[in-house]
Formats: structure tokens, C-alpha cells, sequence
């Protein structure tokens, strides 16, 4: 299937003249706060909801719904809260969004907090994203001066304010209600829900959390329609979706598809291949935390509800490639080895489980392993999942039991053996 | 107070809490321990002192905070540090020579959290670094470097133990680590673009 539509969120990419607010403005940048400000809340929430647009931050929850959540009559300030703190393995794209382009998501924050009626935003930037903080900041003192954030934003008598607020070093902060900890100057330790943020969210106040692609989607939505906006991808996800792919492809990136473009066509057309055009064995189609797919899973539509039946996740759209000469065994203990060190300490399933899995598995990777590791390792994924305050923990059940799923041979093979049957070198010494 | 924030600096820490609305100045706990980093290159028990005095916070509060997050370092760091991404974009990439060689041309241990003899140099072994489209990523102060192999590793510890500052994939280059920190406190401003405008 050769790949033609009209490109959305990546329509400017290569024209350096739309990182800055003139270059933005000349290709009809801020069009839609401009139709904003003349809308009601109400109008802009009925707009977002019926285009249909899914958070792209890995949930995938109606946008307009979320924003419709959010009382009105609490007395209290409500508070947009952009969460850019992109971390899981393998994704990238909100990076180069916002690089490329950082008036759009200036433009998506204004309009929600137009719609539900905020006068501060926070952009929470992952701190190791510090030239992308600079990239906003810079986009931001551009846009007070243009008249589109501050006191009196396009011409209306609205005020919006935004402030960038950059992470240190934790993956746990992509968990809303750990990022609204963060932003509060706390560990970033997730907290009970319910309340949930749209009721009780930053400083105890309503707010809203989106993600930075979800938010670069709004502008259009206002300007150009929700039938427009689903003119793109499937009845039930509705759209683009920015993909990233890496790993052992000829051309990784970030590339912007269809929701329901199949795995293939972004495998074969967009990154040309896998690399040295060796075998695929296996993928991740959202980050390192949704369930690994095979090369059987190739023909697959990329969408939220494909995937679920296939038994996985759309997740961030982040697609790790791994072809026939990688090891499962070392590539599942190094992803397992992520979630152990970014645990935040709250569950003892997590806190514990993660690293006694790390363990294990580095054992099996170094030919140490045992027959017996293999139902510790199957009981420990079964023990962490849904077992945790937070899904951090659900990405090491999934690492565990996936790999297991397609791949309990090469586990196997690695007992018998009593080494890595594809000889992947490593960094770590284990103790025998 | 007056050694963790000299001079100006207590002026600066008084803008970055300005940032937040009132009543809500323990926002501003992340970017004041940034810029502790940012003029003693850690985060010293003097600054968790100052800071929690500023905010009206227990010391114990913000260590709490700092102890919490990667970016904040409560050791003496070397001059630069040099994070390599190992996360599996990366490793499949080869990045774990990339570590290695980092680890071997700088004489810093396998720890990790060691400082090289010369005091040079910090190696940090990263988590995903957001840069998976260009593996195997580096991040020297802060700024990334692209595609690096072990060889390009080498080079590049050499050209800054000669006083040089190569210049990243994107974005600016920082002669070290505390200079990314001054960034990371929200407190130098980016070059104006081609596109710019007001």
C-alpha cells in the first residue's frame, strides 16, 4: 500500500522559517486561537469532541471529554498542564514537534485553556529536553510580543499565561498525577485517583493534562473542522499519529501516519527496511512498555483498537525494531532493567519485582540461568501486573510475559546452553 | 544562605520563585536546586539549607527532592558530564561500546557516579535520552551529540580535555556542566531564530 495523505502535524518539517512566529504566522499560524477567543468554552469543547481526537500520550482517552470533565463553578483557578516530559523508550516525536514547530503547541495550550477557562499553563519540559525548553521559552517571549499569550490574547479580553517548567531525570513524571506532583516541588510519586486532576489536580484545583501531539492537533481542529479532522484514520481513532521507529531499521525517525496505516508500510516504505535487510523478529508498536509483537504481526493496523486485539498497545507509537541476529533474552533485561530503575519506590511489587526480574534475567542473559528461572521470571510478570498504584509497573509484567509469549525457545535455549546462543555482548558482571 | 547563593544569585532565586503563582513558591524547588548546581557544579548540603530557607521548607524536604531525580547530583560532578543512552534504541546501535569507550578514555570507574582522577570528567549511564531517531545518543553538558560510535566518543573526550567545546547535533553548545545547569534553571535565554519576529 503506497502512502499518500495530506500531511498535518509534519506539514511545515524542513521550512525553518515556521519555528519562529513571523514564519508561523505567514502559513497561518494562530488562525484558530483567533477563532477561539470568539467561541464559548462549550463551543470549543463540542469541536474537540466530536473530531474525535485521542490523547497521544499512550492512553488514548477522548481529548474534549477530558476537558468537558472540568467543573466550572469550584471557585477555584483550573490549570492547563502539558505534559512533554516524553520518555518512554523509543519515542521521540513530541521532541521534534516541538522543534520543529513550537507556535503549534503554543497555540493548542491557548485554546484549552480557553476552553476551560485557565489563565496559567505549565509546559512540563523532561529537563534532559533542555533545548527544547529553550526552543519554547524563546516561542513564548515571541508569542507575548505578537499579542498571543499574556493580558488581552488576540485581540480578546482573555488572559493566558504559560510557564515552562523543566523535569530532572525521572520517567515516572509522565504519570499524570506524578508530573503534577513534580510541578508542585515533590518527589514525583503518583497519588490516589480518584480525585482525579480534572476535579483535583495541580495546588488541589481542576486541571487538565495533555499531551504535546495531542494539543498540536487542536488548531486545525478549530480552523479547518471536526469532519475534516476525521477525513484521516479509522471511525474509532480518528486522525494522524506521529510514529517513531529505531533500532534496526535503514531509515529510523519520527514519520506521520493514518491512524490504520499497517506496522509494514511504515516498516518497509517509510524506514526503508530493516537494516541490512536482515529478518524481523521482533517489534514493540508503543514504547518498550507495550507487549512485543513478531514478524507475524506485521500486516497490522496501527490503531488504538488493532492493536488491543493483537494483544498489545498503540502506546506511544513508538516502534523498537529488533531483527533475527538480536537477542530477546538481553533485550528483555534491558527494558526490564528500565522500569527497576524508574520505579519510584511506592510498590513493593514494582520496587522489588522489577529488580529481582533484572536479576534474573541478566543471569539467564550470561548463561548462569537455571531451568527453574524461567517460572520465576513467568511468576514474577504475572505477580506485578495490575498489581501496582501506576501502570510504570505493568511495562515490566508486559516486557516479562510478551517476550515469554513468542520467545520462550530462545529463554530456553539460553538454560541449555548456558550462554547467549546469539552471543550479544554486555556491560553488566553477574555474580555467580 | 550567602555561600550557596552568592551575589546576584539570590536575586536570580528570587525571579525563578516570581515564576509561580503566590502561595505556591515550593514549585519553584526544582529550578532553585538547578541553579545551587549551576554555581557549586552540585548540590551541596549548604544549598538544600539555603533553599529550604527561601521556601520555608524543612532541609529535609528538599533533599527529599533532590535525592529523588536523576539531574540533581549530591557529589562533587566533574567539569562535563558525558551521559550515554543505553536503553534498547540505543543498545541495538551499539551503545554499549559507546559507554565503554566514555568510561576508558575519560578514567572515570565503572560506577558510573565516580569523577575522573583529573576531576574532568562525570560518565552517566542514561536512560532513554528521547533521541532514539539517532542512535546511539550522547548528551555532553546537556547537549546532544547524534549516531556516536566508540571512536567519535574518544575524539570527543579529547577535544574537551583540550579546552574545546564541540558543537551538538542541535542547539547550543555548554562549556560545562554547570553552564547547562544555568539553562536548566530557566536562566539563559535561547538566539533569536531566522523566523523569529517580535
Amino acid at each position: 500500500m503506497a502512502l499518500a495523505f495530506e500531511r498535518r502535524l509534519t506539514r511545515h518539517w524542513g521550512d525553518p522559517e515556521v519555528v519562529g512566529l513571523d514564519g508561523y504566522l505567514a502559513r497561518g499560524g494562530y488562525e484558530g486561537l483567533r477563532r477561539a477567543v470568539s467561541m464559548t468554552p462549550e463551543e470549543i469543547v463540542e469541536a474537540v469532541k466530536a473530531s474525535g481526537l485521542r490523547g497521544r500520550g499512550g492512553a488514548g482517552f477522548p481529548t474534549g471529554m477530558k476537558w468537558g470533565f472540568v467543573p466550572r463553578d469550584t471557585g477555584k483557578p483550573t490549570y492547563v498542564v502539558v505534559n512533554f516530559d516524553e520518555s518512554e523508550p523509543g519515542t521521540c516525536n513530541n521532541r521534534e514537534l516541538v522543534e520543529r514547530e513550537p507556535h503549534r503547541l503554543l497555540e493548542g495550550t491557548a485554546i484549552a485553556a480557553l476552553a476551560i477557562g485557565c489563565t496559567t499553563a505549565f509546559i512540563y519540559v523532561r529537563g534532559e529536553y533542555l533545548w527544547q525548553a529553550l526552543v519554547l521559552e524563546r516561542a513564548i517571549r515571541e508569542a507575548y510580543g505578537g499579542g498571543f499569550l499574556g493580558p488581552r490574547i488576540a485581540g480578546s479580553d482573555r488572559t493566558v499565561d504559560i510557564v515552562v517548567h523543566r523535569g530532572a531525570g525521572a520517567y515516572i513524571c509522565g504519570e499524570e498525577t506524578a508530573l503534577l506532583n513534580s510541578l508542585e516541588g515533590l518527589r514525583g510519586q503518583p497519588r490516589l485517583r480518584p480525585p482525579f486532576p480534572a476535579v483535583e489536580g495541580l495546588y488541589a484545583c481542576p486541571t487538565v493534562v495533555n499531551n504535546v501531539e495531542t494539543l498540536m492537533n487542536v488548531p486545525d481542529i478549530i480552523v479547518r473542522g471536526p469532519e475534516w479532522f476525521r477525513e484521516l484514520g479509522t471511525d474509532k481513532s480518528p486522525g494522524t499519529k506521529m510514529v517513531t521507529i529505531s533500532g534496526k531499521v535503514e531509515r529510523p525517525g519520527n514519520y506521520e501516519v493514518p491512524l490504520g496505516t499497517p506496522f509494514r508500510t511504515v516498516l518497509e516504505e517509510l524506514a526503508g527496511g530493516v537494516l541490512g535487510g536482515r529478518a524481523l523478529k521482533a517489534w514493540t508498536p508503543g514504547g518498550s512498555s507495550t507487549p512485543l509483537l513478531t514478524a507475524e504481526h506485521v500486516d497490522i493496523p496501527l490503531d488504538y483498537e488493532s492493536l488491543a486485539a493483537a494483544g498489545s498497545m498503540l502506546g506511544t507509537a513508538a516502534i523498537m525494531v529488533m531483527d533475527e541476529t538480536d537477542c530477546i533474552v538481553d533485550a528483555a533485561a534491558r527494558m526490564v532493567r528500565f522500569y527497576a530503575v524508574e520505579s519510584c519506590g511506592k510498590c513493593t511489587p514494582c520496587r522489588e519485582g522489577g529488580w529481582w526480574a533484572t536479576r534474573v534475567l541478566d543471569r539467564l542473559e550470561a548463561g548462569f540461568g537455571r531451568a527453574d528461572d524461567l517460572p520465576v521470571v513467568r511468576d514474577l510478570g504475572r505477580n506485578i501486573l495490575f498489581r501496582a498504584f501506576c501502570a510504570l509497573a505493568d511495562g515490566t509484567a508486559s516486557v516479562i510475559t510478551s517476550s515469554l509469549r513468542h520467545f520462550a525457545d530462545e529463554y530456553e535455549e539460553h538454560v541449555r546452553l548456558g550462554r547467549c546462543p546469539l552471543g550479544v555482548p554486555h556491560l553488566e558482571e553477574v555474580a555467580s | 544562605m550567602t555561600e550557596a547563593f552568592p551575589g546576584g544569585a539570590i536575586e536570580e532565586a528570587r525571579a525563578i520563585i516570581a515564576r509561580y503563582p503566590a502561595g505556591r513558591e515550593r514549585s519553584a524547588l526544582m529550578p532553585l536546586l538547578y541553579l545551587a548546581q549551576s554555581i557549586e557544579g552540585y548540590v551541596s548540603r549548604e544549598a538544600l539549607r539555603a533553599i529550604a530557607a527561601l521556601l520555608q521548607i524543612t532541609t529535609a524536604e528538599v533533599e527529599a527532592v533532590a535525592s529523588f531525580y536523576t539531574m540533581y547530583r549530591l557529589h562533587p560532578t566533574g567539569t562535563h558530564v558525558i551521559g550515554v543512552c543505553t536503553n534498547l534504541a540505543c543498545k541495538l546501535r551499539g551503545a554499549v561500546a559507546v559507554l565503554e569507550a566514555a568510561r576508558e578514555a575519560t578514567g572515570v570507574g565503572s560506577s558510573g557516579h565516580g569523577v575522573s582522577p583529573d576531576g574532568a570528567f562525570t560518565v552517566h549511564e542514561e536512560e532513554c535520552l528521547g533521541v532514539c531517531d539517532h542512535a546511539p545518543a550522547v548528551q555532553i553538558n546537556v547537549a546532544n551529540h547524534d549516531e556516536v560510535t566508540p571512536e567519535r566518543m574518544r575524539e570527543l573526550v579529547e577535544r574537551l580535555r583540550a579546552g574545546e567545546v564541540p558543537t551538538p547535533a542541535r542547539g547550543p553548545a555548554f562549556a560545562s556542566f554547570r553552564e547547562a545547569c544555568r539553562a536548566l534553571a530557566g536562566l539563559e535565554p535561547a538566539p533569536p531564530t531566522p523566523g523569529g519576529g517580535a
